[in-house]
This record gives structure tokens, C-alpha cells and sequence, in this order.
């Protein structure tokens, strides 16, 4: 296990660079221009030396060669100087958001915490609610919690967040008004106050995308646990008077979280994608917000870095799934 | 000699009540929200309005537009014109005169030198100035004095008030950028994102699209100003809910711009926490007839160009039947409300500079009937015309927005009416309005018949758009489909026009010109088929006083005297 | 001595009673006797037959205008009420259906059948396995928005050439819907088959010589069915939803063209004043969601012969 695991990490890197490289070419080929924004009032003359200001006259390969530069030696050294206060950076130009003309990694860094407190609480929230569901309501096939629980999910599922969100908001900020409709991020939580507060604008995002992971991964795991209560090592474990408990915890899960694992390491680096829409109906400005606005931008070092993070945080979680599959059930060999 | 007392006491009185209720920061904190976030605090390196309006807080002109158009003085004494001896007699320079004890928020003076430098600034070849073209024909900038600076035009220029006017074109600390001319412009982070200001405010926090933190400016001129100690500059989001977090859940003091439709914002108003302003600025909903063929059967570089007309829309008896079956009191109503008025005119306001063309306001479904028959389209199966066996079909794209695409189902049946087939098509609006010239989806390109958008002009003087009709600036492969005739549409005479309105100075025969301009495009040629000047809806709280709408400058122009109802 | 003794009654084989029966008719009693894929069938079947023969008896067109009947409630001549513009929403909501219905379908089968033969075949050879994993980590990593546009980009004229703009513009966005989802279902199917092929039946039926195809067929196939179901009725309410979003980029259908997506889209902003605009289009992906799952379910316990005949 452990050389297959280095191999795939090693693997990992010419995939990634591979990745980076079809990702900066679909973006080139994609239609769109950083000035799609500028009011019509700007002359286009002007806009073309804006485009050139940005670096835009170089060709391709320049850019793609200066990008990995940028992104694979000279961030990385802003990294150590940031922890070790050294001064390796000094003067290197770093990946330049076209729109802010800020060092890209500082936006992403500046988004993470409401992106961790929403995004990845709701995963976290929809996670622990969707397993008890489609545990028992397996084990319970067709009871009336199966039965509810089959409708409430696949209700909230095929309900849009662009429309959910809107709901919530007017029931219970413009109707109730309990709770705040704009998430403000600048809100630093420092005492008991502040984190009521914070909790209270995190309620309604994290149902919201609680309701879609649950609804996705509870779906995963009952129809698992179906397959497996039937099989005969669960009547062996049975008759052998392990308690029911032990049987359905123990053995029945231990074998039905395969695919359930899949889903929840596919999700992951989706919670650093951010929650487009849900981020945008709640102001949450988190990742989401920044790859969707970049992208209507055509902000492409921000779009090529954030994509490309993402892509790292995919090729890894797929490698924990795959190593992880052969702790949870020994017999998968990959040598 | 009664009176002398009287009239002394009344002023002490006002003076004191002033002082007594108005205090800088006496009324808290304000929350503004805008739905598009500023990226940056620099409008010279960003042309988008959100930055634009952004920055107004924080950065100002020599002088501003107001409310009705009028330009008035902000860190110049006086607004320069030719009677008060400011604009040269032979208008190749204007000279301004900075107001004395001006000092920006780190506490130090603000000097002509600040003035020369801006312009240096935005006109580096390198920088890549979104605002160059307020800059345009500007030879150099003297320092003639600490509180006097004059600009200098390499032509005679009738209208000099480009540079350091309106919120475009804010004076920036010359101290601060010194760094950051030619292209380390893009590397000055700090100053991109808190710019030292002479404005009402300063930036504590910026956070790129996301929310700007403020707190009024210490050394701002007016003692008493602002009235707010603090304020929260929140982006994001979508115009719907901006509206709400203003009108009905009372979270936020002033939305920006909330476009959406006239009913929606009359049921959120219903609520009673705030209100919808709206004013006008020059902004029009136009239909654009392309003049030459954009098939997709000819040849890549000869499609949309001036080598092959377009086969249905040359004739203007179809451009005008178009026009005459559409129904522009209906359009307004359904998606504007209050915030629009139909009009036949490219150039609505000012009032001065407005044709007073109105034909084109009754719909004329027979009119337009007749019109098609006399151009020899006839009937033809499933009620579309044909002509030597070609259909009426014309191909409509517009960008993606909800009253868009309201309007497009509307004019589509109405043309239907009339025997045209009509193929809609949106696209995404960072496509559409994109210049890529890989990309055959913009309006520039315009891979269509005819194309929906809306356009308008800074400030109140229309030369510069209408120029942008002349034959050379048409859109096409030698120009990467950069251009901002989007029609193609090309006649000497019009040309001729712009050159003249380019010589002339007298604000009078200015205006003449420029209707005939637009009489050309609209209702002589119907190139252009105007529907809807759209005005500017923004919201306010009960709570928040002082603000006077203003679509000539930024919406923030008069920031400092907001204050809070109590 | 030599007379064989009479056999225990109980013993003698009397040969079968009830006629042979094949076994997709105990797949179907199966089915037919769970309730939920019962009533699935059945709402799913009227919603179909209603969106598409609908419209043959409904006097009014999809994208008729009347102006002056704008914004009304329900009433006998307008069921479901208009929207802003005066359209019949009943008829919109037929009109959507349809695209919607055959878009959600299309979309759904290609990014399962997709996602199941990668996944089986990457689960399956191991050779395959690196290389086939590799792309699917390539096409999770593509951001959708670029690549979206990039395939408008290339292929919509091209189709529209060949096959219309209707059914060029469907086969984009079917493909590019499905083209884009196939993803998680390949490596939840591999993830399953990676540990199926190690039991016992596997190795049973691979020494009686049964094919590398037989195997995948007749053994690893039904044994990955539920995960597969499970991504089909998600995907189902996936693609349309998708569809609305496309439209947006100006990669769906025309903009008067109704879906269930886009009228669901555009009624969130009127969704404190007429709420019914909202609850129309979501009722109808709802129940075509739903309607899909039990289906799923009852498919899927038919399907499993341990509990077949329970």
C-alpha cells in the first residue's frame, strides 16, 4: 500500500502539470475579454492598450511559461518568507489578478475563512446529517422514516439553491426578519457575541447546501447499505449472535462506505469551489464568488489558479479515496 | 439699520445651530450596497462604474457634474469657461485655480503638482489608462503656480472639460503613485487599493469584490463633514437582493442601480423601509440594424462587412416598418416603470442637446404593413413575407438579462404582426459586450441582423459618441472587429457633420449639430431604432438624508452631506 | 426382498405445478408489486403523456403574448395563471416540460452509460485503470463556465449546419451536459468494482472460464446497479437544472424557448408576489425526480434476485 501510494503521488505531478496545461489552453480558447466589463463609453483604442498593459500582446507560451513560473517557484518563495521572514521573493513578480492587480494567492487567502466557515461546515453538517439517514433508512427499507426521508431529500435536491436560497431569505429575514440576508465578512469572531452573530448568518447558507450534500450522499449510503444487508456474511455475523448493533455498525458499514467515500472525497475540493450561487444569493463572497466573477471577468491568472488548486485538491482527495478503499476492505490490491 | 442686527442674528443663529447638530461623525455608521463589487480603487487602471463610483468616495476632480448637469467647482475655486478667462480665447488650454487649504488624509497639501501628475499618470504609454480618452488631445499640464494648473491641447478643443472632470477623472496623490508609473501601475497594490484622497472618506480595509471598510477622512475640508464616522461598502450579490436588504429587511442604507422589473421594486417599496429613486442621465435601450450581410454562408472575414450588404435590412422601408411596429409605451411599462421613457432619440438629454424627434412613439402596425408591401414583400406561407423567394427572417441576439429577453419576446411578436420571422439568440453579457476577437458572439462582431443593447455617453457633451459613427470606425477583420459603429454604417455627409461639430465652440450650434447627427442615425435612416431612455433606480432607507441622485457623475458625488434622519 | 420399498411421499418429486417462468416476468411481478415504483411509473407516464400530447389540445402557444391578460392569478381560462408578459403558463409549463423532459432523459442516460463504462473498465483492467483515472481527475479538474463556451464555441454553428438550430442546439446541450457529469458515477462504479472482482462469485465464475465480458455482464453489472441508479436519478434532476444554467451563456435554447429550469429561473424574482409561477416548475422537476427514484428503487429490487420474491 505504502509504494502504491508514493507511486500515485509521484504520478500525481506530470498528471498536474498536464492538468495546468490544458486548463490554461481551454481558457485561451474560450471566448471573452477582460474588458467585457468596461462601460461602452471607453474608446476601443483605449481598450487595447489596457489589454497590452496586462500583458495580453505576449504570445501563448510565454504566458504559460511565466504563469508556472510565477505560480511554481515565486509563490512558493513568498511562502517561506512569509514563515521564516527571509527575503528569497524580493523583487520576483508574482501571478497578478487582472482585476485587482493584486497578488492572486492574497485574494484566495483572504476568502478562506468565510469559505471554511460556510462551505465547508455545511459539507461538514450535511455529512454527519446524511449518514444516520441512509443507514437506517436502509435498515429500515420502506418504514416511514425511509419513506420521508426518501421525499424531503429528493425534493431538496431537485430544488435549485437559486431558488431555496431566495426562500429562506424571505421567510425568515423579510418575513420573520430573525435572521441577517447579507453574510458581512469582516466580522471577526472574538467573544459570545460575536459568534451568535456569526452563527446567525451562517444559518441560512449551511442549510442550504446542507440540504444538496445530504440529500446526494444520504441517496449513496442507503442504497450501499441495501446491497450489502442482504448478503451472507450479514446473516453469518447473525447467526454467529453478534448483536445487531455490531453487525449493522461494524460489518454492513465498514462494507458499504466504498462508494460513499468516493462521493464525500469528490466533494471536497469542491467546498474550495466555493458554493457559486448560494454564495452569491447570501453576499457570502467566498471562493465561489471569486472563480464565478473572475470568470465573467475573464480574469484568466485568477481563473487559471484558482482551477488549478482545485485540480491539486481533486488529484489528492481521489488518492485518499483509492488508498482508503484498501484500508476499509483489505482484498482491493493494486500491485 | 434695524435690519443690519437682525439679519446678524440670524446667521449667528444658523451658524451655531449648524455647529451644535452638525459634527464630523455625529450620526455613526452607514451601510451601502452595491451588487456588482469594486475590484480595485483606481479608476484609472479600471473603467467599470462600480470602481469608478468606489473610488468617488476617497478620490475627487477638480470639479463635478450634479444632479441636473451642471458642472460645479470641488477642489477648484471655479469652474473654467471661456468668459471667466479660464479656457484660452483660441481653446487650446484651460486653466484651473485649486482652492486654498486643501490637504489630503495623511495631512498634506494638495498642490497643482498632484494635478500635473495625474495626467502623467493616466496618459504613460504603459499604464494602460482606462480613462486615456478623458485625456485625449492633452499636450502637457503646467504648474503654473502651487494652486494654479493649466492643460494644454495640442488642437483647439471646444469642450476641455475632460481631464479632472466628473468622477472619471479624479486627481491622485502624486506622493503616493510616484512609484508606480508606466507598468509598475499594475504592481502598486497598496495604492490601487487605498489610494490617499482629498474625498470624504478613507479606506481602512479593502477586500477585492468583496467589501470595502471606511472611516471619514480626518483632514477633510469641511469640519463639519461627513456626517458618518464609518461605512460599509458591501459588493456582491445580484440586484434583486439588494433591493431587499434596503427596502425590506432594512439591513442596508443605499443600493445601487437595482435593475430589475417596475412591479418588483413597487411591491418591495411596499414594505415602508426605504424608497426607489430615479433620475436620467443619457443611457437608451437601442435596437441596432446591421447594414451589411453577417450570413454564415459567405466566407470568414467577409461576413458582417462592407463588401456585402445585408439582403433585407439596406432597404430602409423595412428598417422604418421595423421600427414602426413596435410599441415603446408597452416596453417601458413592462420593464422599466418609472425608470424609463420610450424615445425616437440616440442622444435623449440634455435637454439642449435633444432632437425633438417623436414619430416614431405611436406604433403604426398598418403603416409598418403597407410599408413592407410597398418595398415588395409580400405574404407569403405561415404569414412571413417573402421576396423573390427569400423570407423576411432576421436573426435578434442581445445579452443575457431578464428585461432583455422580455423585450425580445415582445418585439418578436410584434414583428410577426407584421410578417417577419424572427429568430432570437442571448448570449452571456462577459461574451457580448467582450471585445475577443476570436469570438463571433460580441456585439462588435455582430454575427447578426440585429442586436439589443443599451449605451451612453460621460458627462453631457455627445461628440465623442456621435463620432462614433463614421465610416472608419467600423468594426471589421483589419480592425479586429474593434469598432464602435457597430452597423457598419457609412455616409460622408455624416462625416463631414462630426468634423464640423469637431470646430465648433459655440454651445449653440453645438447642439444643432449634434441633433442633426442624430436625426441621421435615427429617424432619417433608422439605423439605429431607439426605444427606451432608460433612467437610474437606486434605493435609499427612511433613515438616510441628503442624497441627490445624479447620473451625470457618480452616484456618490455628494457623499459628504449624507447624514442620518433621526 | 428385492421390492424396493415405497417411497416416502414426501420425497417423490412430482415434478413442477405452476408453468416455467422467464425471469424478467419475476423481474416484473417484482416491480409491479412495489407500490413506490407502481405509483412512480404511473406519474411519471401522465406527466409525459401530458407535456407532450398537451399541447395538442390546448388552445394557447407557448409563446403567445396577451399583454393585457398579464400577471393573473389561476382561473378557468388560465389554469396556472400568466407570467409578466400574459403567456399561458400551463402551456409553458407543456412546452418545458418536453425540452426539459427529453433533455433531463438524454443527458442522464449518456453521462451514466459514460460513467459506468469507464468506471467498470477502469474497475475492471487494471491497466486501464491509471490512464482512464487520469482523465477523469483531468475533466473534474476543467472549470464548466470556459469549457462550456469553448464548446459552443467550436460546434454550434457546425451542428446547427448539420442537424437545424433546434436539434443541433439539443444535441449541444445534451452533450455538453452529459460530457461534464460523467465524472462521479466513474468512480463510484470503479471504487465498487475495484472490490467486487476480489470476491469469491468472481473467482468462481472466472474458473469455470466465463469471458472477461461475461463477467462484466452477467456478475459485475448487477452488482454495481445501485450506485448506478442512485447517480441516474440525481443526474436526472442534475441536467435540468443544468439545462437553465446553460441558457444563461447563451448555450441553450433560445430565449423563448420555455424549460422547466429557465421559468423556475425566472420566477424566483416575482416569488413574493406570485408565488404559484415558482411552485409550477418546481412541482414539475420535483415529481419527475421523484417519480424517477421510486422508479430506481422498484428497478433495483427487482433486479436483486435475494430479494426477489420476498
Amino acid at each position: 500500500m505504502l509504494t502504491y501510494t508514493i507511486r500515485r503521488l509521484v504520478l500525481a505531478i506530470p498528471t498536474l502539470l498536464f492538468i495546468s496545461f490544458v486548463i490554461f489552453m481551454l481558457l485561451e480558447l474560450a471566448p471573452g475579454d477582460p474588458m467585457a466589463q468596461v462601460p461602452l463609453t471607453v474608446p476601443p483604442e483605449v481598450k487595447e492598450k489596457m489589454r497590452l498593459a496586462l500583458g495580453l500582446g505576449e504570445p501563448t507560451h510565454i504566458r504559460f511559461l511565466k504563469w508556472m513560473w510565477q505560480f511554481f517557484v515565486v509563490e512558493p518563495m513568498m511562502l517561506t518568507d512569509w514563515l521564516f521572514g527571509t527575503t528569497l521573493a524580493e523583487g520576483q513578480q508574482r501571478v497578478l489578478s487582472w482585476q485587482f492587480r493584486s497578488p492572486v494567492m492574497d485574494v484566495i487567502v483572504q476568502r478562506m475563512p468565510q469559505t471554511l466557515w460556510v462551505v465547508a461546515m455545511s459539507y461538514v453538517v450535511g455529512i454527519l446529517i446524511a449518514l444516520p439517514i441512509g443507514i437506517y433508512s436502509a435498515y429500515r427499507q420502506y418504514s416511514v422514516f425511509d419513506q420521508t426521508g426518501t421525499f424531503v431529500t429528493m425534493v431538496g435536491y431537485s430544488v435549485p439553491p437559486f431558488f431555496s436560497g431566495v426562500l429562506v431569505i424571505v421567510i425568515f429575514s423579510v418575513q420573520l426578519g430573525w435572521l441577517p440576508s447579507i453574510y458581512d465578512t469582516t466580522l471577526k469572531v472574538v467573544d459570545w457575541v460575536t459568534f451568535k452573530k456569526q452563527l446567525m448568518q451562517m444559518v441560512m447558507p449551511v442549510m442550504v447546501l446542507a440540504l444538496q450534500t445530504t440529500a446526494q450522499i444520504s441517496r449513496f449510503m442507503r442504497a450501499s447499505m441495501l446491497d450489502n444487508l442482504g448478503q451472507d456474511y450479514v446473516r453469518t455475523a447473525r447467526a454467529k449472535g453478534l448483536s445487531e448493533w455490531t453487525v449493522v455498525m461494524v460489518h454492513v458499514l465498514r462494507n458499504s462506505m466504498i462508494p460513499v467515500i468516493t462521493v464525500i472525497a469528490l466533494g471536497v475540493p469542491s467546498i474550495f469551489g466555493g458554493a457559486i450561487i448560494t454564495e452569491q444569493i447570501f453576499k457570502v463572497n467566498g471562493l465561489g464568488q471569486l472563480l464565478i466573477t473572475a470568470i465573467e471577468a475573464n480574469d484568466l491568472p485568477m481563473v487559471q489558479t484558482v482551477t488549478f488548486i482545485i485540480a491539486v485538491l481533486i488529484v489528492f482527495f481521489n488518492i485518499v479515496a483509492d488508498v482508503l478503499y484498501g484500508v476499509l476492505d483489505p482484498r482491493i490490491r493494486y500491485d | 439699520m434695524t435690519l443690519k442686527p437682525l439679519l446678524f442674528g440670524a446667521t449667528a443663529l444658523a451658524g451655531f445651530a449648524t455647529v451644535a447638530q452638525a459634527e464630523r461623525g455625529a450620526d455613526g455608521h452607514v451601510n451601502l450596497i452595491y451588487w456588482q463589487a469594486p475590484s480595485i480603487m483606481n479608476p484609472y487602471l479600471s473603467g467599470g462604474t462600480k470602481e469608478v463610483e468606489a473610488a468617488s468616495l476617497v478620490i475627487e476632480p477638480l470639479g463635478r457634474y450634479n444632479e441636473k448637469g451642471e458642472m460645479v467647482p470641488y477642489l477648484a475655486t471655479e469652474i473654467p469657461t471661456v468668459e471667466n478667462g479660464g479656457v484660452a480665447a483660441d481653446l487650446m488650454s484651460i486653466t484651473w485655480n485649486i482652492r486654498p487649504g486643501i490637504t489630503w488624509s495623511d495631512g498634506t497639501p494638495f498642490t497643482a503638482n498632484d494635478v500635473k501628475f495625474t495626467a502623467e499618470y493616466c496618459m504613460h504609454p504603459e499604464v494602460g489608462c482606462a480613462q486615456l480618452a478623458k485625456y485625449e488631445g492633452v499636450s502637457s499640464v503646467e504648474v503654473i503656480d502651487d494652486l494654479t494648473a493649466r492643460v494644454n491641447f495640442s488642437q483647439p478643443t471646444p469642450n476641455p472639460y475632460g481631464p479632472f472632470m466628473g468622477g472619471q477623472a479624479p486627481v491622485i496623490q502624486a506622493a503616493q503613485f510616484a512609484e508606480c508609473l508606466g507598468a509598475r501601475a499594475q504592481e502598486c497594490t497598496d495604492a490601487n487599493f487605498s489610494p490617499i484622497g482629498t474625498g470624504p472618506f478613507k479606506v481602512d480595509e479593502f477586500r477585492p469584490n468583496d467589501v470595502i471598510s471606511l472611516s471619514a477622512n480626518p483632514n477633510y475640508r469641511d469640519p463639519a463633514k461627513p456626517r458618518f464616522a464609518t461605512m460599509t461598502f458591501k459588493g456582491g450579490g445580484d440586484a434583486a437582493a439588494a433591493g431587499r436588504a434596503v427596502l425590506e429587511t432594512g439591513e442596508f442604507d443605499y443600493a445601487w442601480n437595482l435593475q430589475l422589473a417596475p412591479d418588483v421594486i413597487a411591491n418591495m417599496e411596499k414594505a415602508g423601509k426605504g424608497v426607489a429613486m430615479s433620475a436620467f442621465g443619457t443611457l437608451v435601450e437601442r435596437i441596432e440594424m446591421n447594414l451589411t450581410d453577417p450570413s454564415p454562408s459567405l466566407p470568414e472575414g467577409e461576413r458582417s462587412t462592407a463588401k456585402h450588404p445585408h439582403p433585407i435590412l439596406s432597404d430602409i422601408r423595412v428598417r422604418k416598418a421595423l421600427s414602426m411596429a413596435i410599441d415603446r409605451d408597452l416596453l417601458v411599462e413592462v420593464g422599466y416603470g418609472k425608470a424609463g421613457l420610450p424615445t425616437c432619440n440616440l442622444v435623449p438629454a440634455p435637454e439642449a442637446f435633444a432632437s425633438d424627434n417623436t414619430d416614431c412613439l405611436v406604433q403604426d402596425v398598418a403603416g409598418a404593413k403597407a410599408l413592407l408591401d410597398e418595398a415588395g414583400w409580400t405574404v407569403g406561407a405561415g404569414g412571413i413575407r417573402e421576396k423573390d423567394g427569400k423570407k423576411l427572417s432576421l436573426l435578434y441576439q442581445t445579452s443575457t438579462n431578464a428585461v432583455r429577453q422580455d423585450f425580445q419576446a415582445l418585439v418578436k411578436q410584434w414583428w410577426q404582426d407584421i410578417g417577419v420571422e424572427t429568430e432570437l439568440r442571448n448570449i452571456s453579457a462577459s461574451v457580448f459586450f467582450g471585445s475577443d476577437p476570436g469570438s463571433p458572439d460580441t456585439f462588435p462582431r455582430f454575427y447578426a441582423d440585429v442586436e439589443m443593447y443599451a449605451n451612453n455617453f460621460d458627462g453631457t457633451d455627445p461628440q465623442s459618441y456621435l463620432a462614433g459613427y463614421t465610416c472608419e470606425k467600423a468594426p471589421r477583420p483589419e480592425t479586429q472587429w474593434q469598432g464602435e459603429n457597430v452597423n457598419r454604417f457609412c455616409d460622408p455627409a455624416y462625416d463631414e457633420l462630426v468634423r464640423e461639430l469637431g470646430r465648433t465652440a459655440a454651445l449653440e450650434e453645438r447642439a444643432e449639430i449634434a441633433k442633426k447627427l442624430n436625426d441621421m442615425l435615427t429617424k432619417d435612416s433608422y439605423t439605429i431604432v431607439p426605444l427606451v431612455h432608460r433612467g437610474r433606480v437606486s434605493a435609499r432607507s427612511n433613515t438616510l438624508g441628503g442624497v441627490a441622485l445624479n447620473t451625470w457623475d457618480t452616484e456618490l458625488w455628494n457623499v459628504a452631506d449624507w447624514y442620518r434622519i433621526k | 426382498m428385492t421390492e424396493t420399498p415405497p417411497p416416502i411421499a414426501a420425497l417423490t418429486d412430482t415434478g413442477p405445478t405452476a408453468p416455467p417462468r422467464s425471469q424478467w416476468r419475476d423481474v416484473w411481478d417484482q416491480f409491479r408489486s412495489h407500490r413506490g415504483a407502481l405509483i412512480g411509473s404511473i406519474v411519471l407516464f401522465v406527466i409525459i403523456a401530458g407535456v407532450f400530447l398537451g399541447p395538442l389540445v390546448w388552445p394557447y402557444d407557448a409563446t403567445f403574448i396577451d399583454i393585457r391578460a398579464r400577471n393573473q392569478g389561476p382561473s378557468w381560462a388560465h389554469p396556472f395563471g400568466t407570467d409578466q408578459l400574459g403567456r399561458d403558463m400551463l402551456a409553458r409549463m407543456m412546452a418545458g416540460g418536453q425540452t426539459s423532459i427529453a433533455v433531463g432523459l438524454t443527458a442522464m442516460v449518456l453521462a451514466v452509460v459514460l460513467g459506468a463504462l469507464v468506471g467498470v473498465l477502469a474497475g475492471f483492467f487494471r491497466r486501464l485503470d491509471g490512464a482512464l483515472m487520469r482523465l477523469t481527475d483531468l475533466f473534474l479538474s476543467l472549470p464548466l463556465l470556459p469549457l462550456l463556451l469553448v464548446m459552443v464555441l467550436l460546434f454550434r454553428e457546425s451542428l446547427n449546419g448539420v442537424f437545424g438550430p433546434e436539434r443541433g442546439i439539443f444535441i449541444l446541450i445534451v452533450v455538453a451536459i452529459g460530457v461534464t457529469s460523467w465524472m462521479p458515477t466513474a468512480r463510484i462504479v470503479r471504487g465498487d468494482v475495484l472490490a467486487l472482482k476480489e470476491r469469491e462469485f468472481i473467482l468462481a465464475a472466472r474458473s469455470i472460464g466465463t469471458t472477461n465480458f461475461g463477467l462484466i455482464t452477467r456478475h459485475i453489472l448487477p452488482n454495481v446497479m445501485s450506485p448506478i441508479m442512485v447517480s441516474a436519478t440525481l443526474g436526472i434532476a442534475n441536467a435540468i437544472i443544468t439545462e437553465s444554467a446553460l441558457s444563461f451563456l447563451g448555450l441553450g435554447f433560445p430565449p423563448d424557448f420555455p424549460t422547466w429550469g429557465r421559468l423556475l429561473n425566472d420566477a424566483v424574482q416575482y416569488l413574493q408576489d406570485y408565488p404559484e409561477r415558482v411552485f409550477w416548475p418546481g412541482l414539475g422537476i420535483s415529481l419527475t425526480v421523484l417519480s424517477i427514484n421510486y422508479m430506481g428503487d422498484g428497478l433495483r429490487d427487482a433486479l436483486d434476485p435475494r430479494i426477489r420474491g420476498r
